[in-house]
């Protein structure tokens, strides 16, 4: 019976619990059972009940929840980056070992009022930075397609929960591939919306000219209705706007009537891309055909120097950001005798390698003498991406890319080299740097360079700023095209 | 454009900056690792960007302006609740010079 349970969609299980056809309490049972029997180290922590899942006794169980539910009694694994109020929220922090923040992010609020339910923070690269979950100070969180490898991250946990069937859905968030590496290293769809369509309070920060919040789901109808209840403007976010009209649930069956690009500069010409994933992009795009569409090749000339310029913009936005964490008002502290020392040790020991590499790239990036040499250039580039987007989407309604240029990875395998961790978001960081919304979906399998165990393959969808329904459309389209079997962990 | 290995001095010097101390071992490696991420950034020198305008943030923001009305805030309590150290209504810190 659980096992059947959890074999449900999103909108398979909502409706069934509004019908009456499921009581909401045994659904969220299955995927407590399932929680409590994580072995990919996915979840940070689980609700021990229903009283918990639904944020009893706090603020956001003021809010009123939607009369007919669209996601009534649907239990979402939640990255540990969204502040929750009275459940512990670490941002997959040493640094925020046992903080209980006051309230609730603006997005999880949005989940609840829409009939969700939280069962799960999720396991994350700290403060959102890695592209492996290796770099969580809480181990990190294994494949379910093949436990000696990544899932991917930084939102790792919630993609392993989703695929690995511990949760039907979740959210993460992504600031240059977060959302959808992780989503296609695990065989399921992971989405970024156009910057400003959810807010970011209460979403612990990162950089925040780039950070978005977005689903992880086993399908795309899956993704539009998480967005649906996450989006909208919100006073507490100056920067968010919402969807204007919100989000439309999806239903296209074909392509026609809609152009795709191809830009050669992140696929056909990109370096580092596998022979498998290469070949299963091939075939996604001659489905796109298939359908109806049209797609031709086209350029995005500064995309490759995109990984530059937000390994300059990213960290020097997290090195002020950063600046909180000083064992003054929550969090960590090592004492010490002098101010100054305390700080400096607190944040010595409450860091790890990965966000201290970044603090230190962000805070010389920014330094006297160098501002306009990095910072100031990468801002530049960052414009000469988001021009190349909007001359694409002149011509086309969408570009299409590999999600990743790799099937996951092996564990340990680019911890010794950043670069070669960072070069993971080639095809991923030019969309949050102009913006603009981007899908990846599962289109197939394939092995490694070198052979062994197919694994997940992702296609990804862009599209220009606030076209997220038209996007998740065409996906959809595909997806059903594609007919990718959710099998979480290839079983 | 700056070029070429950040020094272990200019990494110790940026720490300061950061306030992070970093051990002998993380100073020697953080002099290596950033230099090379910072070959790799050094690429966008290769580009004419002189006439290209800055950009912060991508969407056109608005000022959100409300009525100046006076309402809750946090309690005093409930903030502290959450602090490493706590006396008489205030966070407490080491004193700056020891």
């Amino acid at each position: 019976m659980a096992s059947e349970l959890i074999d449900l969609t999103v909108a398979e299980a909502a409706e069934r619990i509004r019908s009456g056809e499921l009581a909401a309490n045994e659904y969220l049972d299955a995927y407590r059972e399932a929680a409590a029997a994580d072995s990919l180290n996915a979840l940070l922590w689980t609700a021990e009940d229903a009283g918990q899942a639904d944020l009893e006794g706090t603020r956001a169980s003021r809010d009123e929840i939607d009369p007919e539910p669209p996601l009534a009694g649907i239990p979402v694994a939640v990255k540990d980056i969204f502040c929750t109020e009275g459940i512990p929220t670490t941002a997959g922090s040493r640094i925020l070992e046992g903080y209980r923040p006051p309230y609730t992010a603006t997005a999880v609020r949005g989940l609840r009022r829409a009939g969700a339910r939280v069962l799960a923070k999720s396991n994350m690269d700290e403060f959102a930075m890695g592209s492996s979950n290796e770099n969580s100070g809480y181990g990190p969180a294994l494949n379910p397609w093949d436990a000696g490898r990544v899932p991917g991250g930084s939102s790792g946990g919630s993609a392993a929960a989703v695929a690995g069937r511990l949760a039907p859905c979740a959210i993460g968030t992504d600031t240059g591939g977060s959302i959808r590496q992780p989503a296609a290293l695990c065989g399921i769809v992971g989405m970024k919306p156009t910057y400003g369509a959810v807010s970011r309070y209460g979403m612990i920060a990162f950089a925040s000219s780039l950070d978005q919040c977005g689903p992880l789901t086993r399908d795309v109808t899956d993704a539009a209705l998480l967005l649906q209840a996450m989006e909208g403007r919100d006073p507490c976010d100056s920067t968010s706007i919402g969807i204007e009209g919100g989000i439309r649930l999806p239903n296209r069956q074909d392509l026609k009537g809609l152009s795709f690009g191809v830009p050669k500069e992140l696929a056909g010409e990109a370096e580092g891309i596998e022979s498998g994933v290469r070949d299963v992009f091939e075939q996604t795009v001659a489905r796109i055909e298939e359908l109806g569409g049209e797609v031709a090749e086209t350029e995005l000339p500064h995309a490759p120097h995109g990984i530059s310029a937000y390994y300059v913009l990213a960290p020097a936005e997290a090195s002020a950001n950063l600046a909180r964490f000083d064992g003054v008002r929550y969090g960590l502290r090592v004492d010490a005798d002098e101010l100054t020392e305390m700080y400096e040790e607190t944040r010595a020991q409450g860091f790890g390698p990965e966000v201290k590499r970044r603090i230190m790239l962000g805070t010389y990036a920014l330094s006297s003498g160098y501002y306009e040499a990095y910072y100031g250039r990468a801002q530049r580039v960052r414009t000469k991406i988001a021009e190349d987007f909007s001359k694409a989407f002149e011509r086309f309604d969408f570009v299409v890319t590999p999600t990743s240029p790799t099937v996951a990875f092996k564990l340990g395998e680019r911890t010794d080299d950043p670069l070669a961790m960072y070069l993971s978001d080639y095809c991923t960081v030019p969309m949050p740097l102009a913006g603009i919304p981007a899908i990846s979906i599962p289109a197939g399998t394939a092995q490694p360079d070198g052979g062994g165990t197919e694994l997940p393959v992702g296609f990804q969808i862009a599209g220009p700023a606030f076209s997220d329904s038209a996007m998740l459309d065409a996906a959809h389209a595909l997806e059903g095209a594609i007919g990718f079997q959710r099998n979480g962990g290839g079983k | 454009m700056i070029r070429g290995v950040i020094e272990r001095e200019q990494v110790e010097h940026v720490a300061r900056l950061a306030r992070l101390k970093l051990s002998e071992e993380e100073l020697e490696r953080m002099s290596g690792e950033l230099s090379g991420i910072l070959e790799h950034v050094d690429r966008i020198s290769e580009l004419d960007l002189d006439d290209v305008e800055p950009t912060s943030h991508v969407i056109a923001l608005e000022n959100v302006l409300r009525p100046d009305e006076p309402r809750p805030s946090w309690s005093r309590d409930e903030m502290l609740e959450r602090a490493p150290d706590a006396a008489s209504g205030s966070f407490r810190v080491p004193s700056p010079q020891a």
